[in-house]
């Protein structure tokens, strides 16, 4: 007997794959890139009965070897031995979906031909009996030449049985009774077709709940209302159930540094380790809670089958713009944070699609900029209303959300029609089965997701804020003088200001975008800093900073400022995320250039129309 | 008639696809979910907006959604 090193699952996509993986390997999985390609690699470890370790690979879901998008060539290559850094798998684990053998037995024919030694898990086969269908997996292991075993990756049924196959796995190549032919597809379709027919049973005429369920919620009218629902929860739950937990986190590292500060000696050590270590520390962790929580929610989502369906209904609009329905949720989920929007990305198929997402995610009006936009709007706009309960200050609030959306979509259009120009994505997708989702599946994809954000994002995050840091403390002030003033970080603001300036900024306001790009909201405390309103508490900081900006700043200035926060890309965590997505600098930088430009031109306008007005 | 003016619910055949007119990756993706001459099925849901556009096919086992632009070059008759 060979010996095995490596195994690999393939399959079609929805035929729970990754349930399955998670039931084999458990939750000892890495999580990274192929190489080249942003296509998700999950690789994990399978023991076999004998002892021995196997690195087994999660294929991306695929329909055919004549790939259609970059994941399915990525396997495709992966399973081949083709796939430059990847080992050729020693086995292949072929996933069919039981309730669907008909037409996943059509790629599992091209899998075959490979003459790989492969083992079948015939998967789900509790759906197929909640749907009225026996099978018979002899004779489908007849019919294929090779081994299979049913399973029920999420009850853990078959899984021994199944690891014990793998480890007898041999190629089957050389038995001349199965010997393939390379076979066209519809010649491919057939044969499954008869080859599903002998596998089955009995089958009843008992109709599957998806048709009922989905009446419901693909209905034209009570849909869209169970979809808005929904998301209205979501939103509640990002926004008040994150809160007491970042605030937990903030605390636990304000009072870690406070521990610092008494116990080492006044000095740059200090200063080092309190305001740029554990700043920096304390601005990648603040983000967790909305990221788990959001995750937790479109987890679910795709595990029970119901993100397919809010991307159906959603698509018609989404459409109007050049995008898919796939965009939906990403983009919605960045009105809490553009961060965790990025990374639902991979969830869109298509290339360009994702691409574009990921280029427009930074211009939903993230929670991170509210704190900016309501000490400005405190300090300008009259608490006055302009219709019966339409107050003026919520009206220009509603504005800035609404000119976020709208700067979207004609980015979107203009990128469709430029970088990311091709064949209209469409939007031919598979609505895969309603399903339980499971707990141990859901954990095992928060701590994936989380982690990835930690280490990947996490270390440019701290990095870029222990920078901020230096910048922002050297060198030293004289007495009397604002230490921002003197330091590089306001060097830079004085570079930069003969460029902020024309668009209405203030020295102050050049001075307080830089430590901004740690996070937005930074930059009322930035401001605070350089009016020198001395204060720990943030609210009465915030005060302050009302009072000197209605006292200092003209309409004009301030209103630009508002639109500078609309679209510039303040925020070093979603570049740093957006570099791990696209993998490499090139689009994050499109991303910062044009957004940079947007808010010069956007602040600018703003600023010379409402001089113009006389505002 | 082509399978976008189908009515929901009926049951169709598959005659013809006009393979030229769908983008080449549109085109793979429909044949490999098995939306290819002599498929059998029936159009289930249809989506919200602007002419209710897209389209939820029964298939054998499967739903798939497609847009009202692939559905027209898609040929059918009732099955």
């Amino acid at each position: 007997m060979s010996t095995k090193r490596t195994a690999a699952l393939v399959g079609n996509p929805n035929s729970g794959k990754s349930a399955l993986f998670n039931a084999l390997t458990g939750a000892r999985q890495k999580i990274a890139n192929y190489a080249g390609v942003t296509v998700e690699r999950k690789a994990g470890r399978l023991t076999l009965p004998s002892g021995a370790p196997v690195e087994l690979l999660d294929l991306p879901g695929s329909y055919s070897f004549d790939a259609a998008s970059p994941d399915e060539a990525v396997t495709r290559d992966v399973v081949k031995g083709v796939f430059d850094g990847e080992a050729a798998p020693d086995v292949l684990i072929l996933v069919l979906d039981a309730a669907n053998l008909e037409q996943h037995l059509v790629f599992a024919q091209e899998v075959l031909e490979l003459g790989k030694p492969t083992v079948v898990a015939l998967n789900m086969v509790d759906l197929a009996e909640r749907d009225g269908l026996t099978l018979d997996p002899e004779a489908l292991s007849e019919a294929l030449g090779v081994p299979v075993v049913p399973t029920v990756a999420v009850r853990r049924k078959g899984i021994a049985e199944l690891t014990d196959a793998i480890a007898e796995a041999r190629s089957h190549a050389d038995e001349e009774a199965h010997t393939r032919w390379h076979l066209t597809l519809p010649e491919r379709r057939l044969t499954a077709k008869h080859i599903a027919r002998s596998a089955i049973l009995s089958k009843s005429t008992r109709h599957t709940i998806e048709n009922g369920v989905d009446r419901i919620l693909l209905n034209p009218w009570i849909g869209p209302v169970i979809l808005f629902g929904l998301l209205f929860v979501v939103f509640q739950a990002v926004f008040a159930w994150a809160t007491p937990f970042a605030d937990a986190l903030e605390g636990g590292v304000g009072a870690i540094s406070g521990v610092v500060s008494q116990r080492l000696p006044e000095g740059l050590f200090r200063d080092f380790l309190v305001e740029g270590v554990l700043a920096g520390v304390g601005s990648v962790v603040v983000f967790l809670p909305q990221i788990v929580i959001l995750f937790f929610f479109i987890l679910v989502m795709e595990a029970s089958g119901y993100m397919a369906r809010a991307a159906f209904l959603m698509d018609r609009l989404m459409a109007l713009v050049g995008l898919s329905g796939r965009s939906f949720i990403p983009l919605l989920s960045s009105f809490a944070c553009a961060i965790p929007g990025i990374m639902a990305t991979r969830s869109i198929s298509d290339p360009k699609d994702r691409l574009t997402t990921i280029l427009i995610a930074p211009l939903m009006t993230c929670s991170a900029r509210l704190p900016v936009y309501a000490v400005v709007i405190a300090a300008v706009i009259p608490q006055t209303t302009v219709g019966p309960g339409i107050g003026l200050q919520g009206l220009v609030l509603f504005a800035l959300y609404v000119a976020g959306i709208v700067g979207a979509m004609v980015v979107a259009l203009v990128l469709r029609r430029t970088v990311t120009k091709g064949a209209a994505s469409g939007f031919i997708m598979e609505l895969p089965r309603y399903q339980l989702p499971r707990l141990k599946d859901l954990a095992i994809g928060l701590w994936q997701r989380a982690w990835v954000f930690l280490r990947r994002a996490g270390t440019i995050i701290f990095v870029a804020t222990i920078a901020l840091w230096v910048l922002l403390s050297f060198p030293k002030a004289e007495p009397g003088e604002s230490q921002l003033d003197a330091s590089l970080a306001g060097a830079v603001a004085d570079t930069l200001h003969p460029v902020l300036e024309p668009v209405g900024f203030n020295r102050e306001m050049s001075l307080a975008i830089i430590p901004a790009l740690a996070a937005r909201e930074v930059a009322v405390s930035a401001l605070a800093t350089t009016y020198a309103v001395d204060a720990e508490d943030e609210d009465i900081a915030a005060e302050g900073v009302t009072a000197k900006i209605a006292a200092l700043w003209s309409l004009p200035t301030a209103l630009a400022f508002l639109a500078w926060f609309v679209f510039a890309p303040q925020c070093l965590s979603t570049i740093a995320v957006a570099r791990r997505e696209t993998n490499g600098w090139k689009w994050p930088t499109v991303m910062v250039v044009y957004l940079f430009a947007l808010a010069w031109l956007f602040a600018g306008a703003t600023y010379w129309i409402a001089t113009a007005a006389g505002l | 008639m082509t399978l976008d003016v189908l009515d929901s619910g009926k049951p169709a055949r598959i005659v013809a696809v006009d393979w030229a007119g769908l983008a080449e990756d549109e085109g793979k993706r429909l044949k490999a979910l098995g939306v290819d001459e002599g498929a059998e099925i029936a159009v289930v849901h249809r989506g919200v907006f602007g002419g209710r556009d897209p389209l939820a096919l029964r298939l054998g086992n499967m739903t798939i959604a497609i847009r009202r632009i692939h559905a027209r070059a898609i040929e059918v008759e009732a099955a």
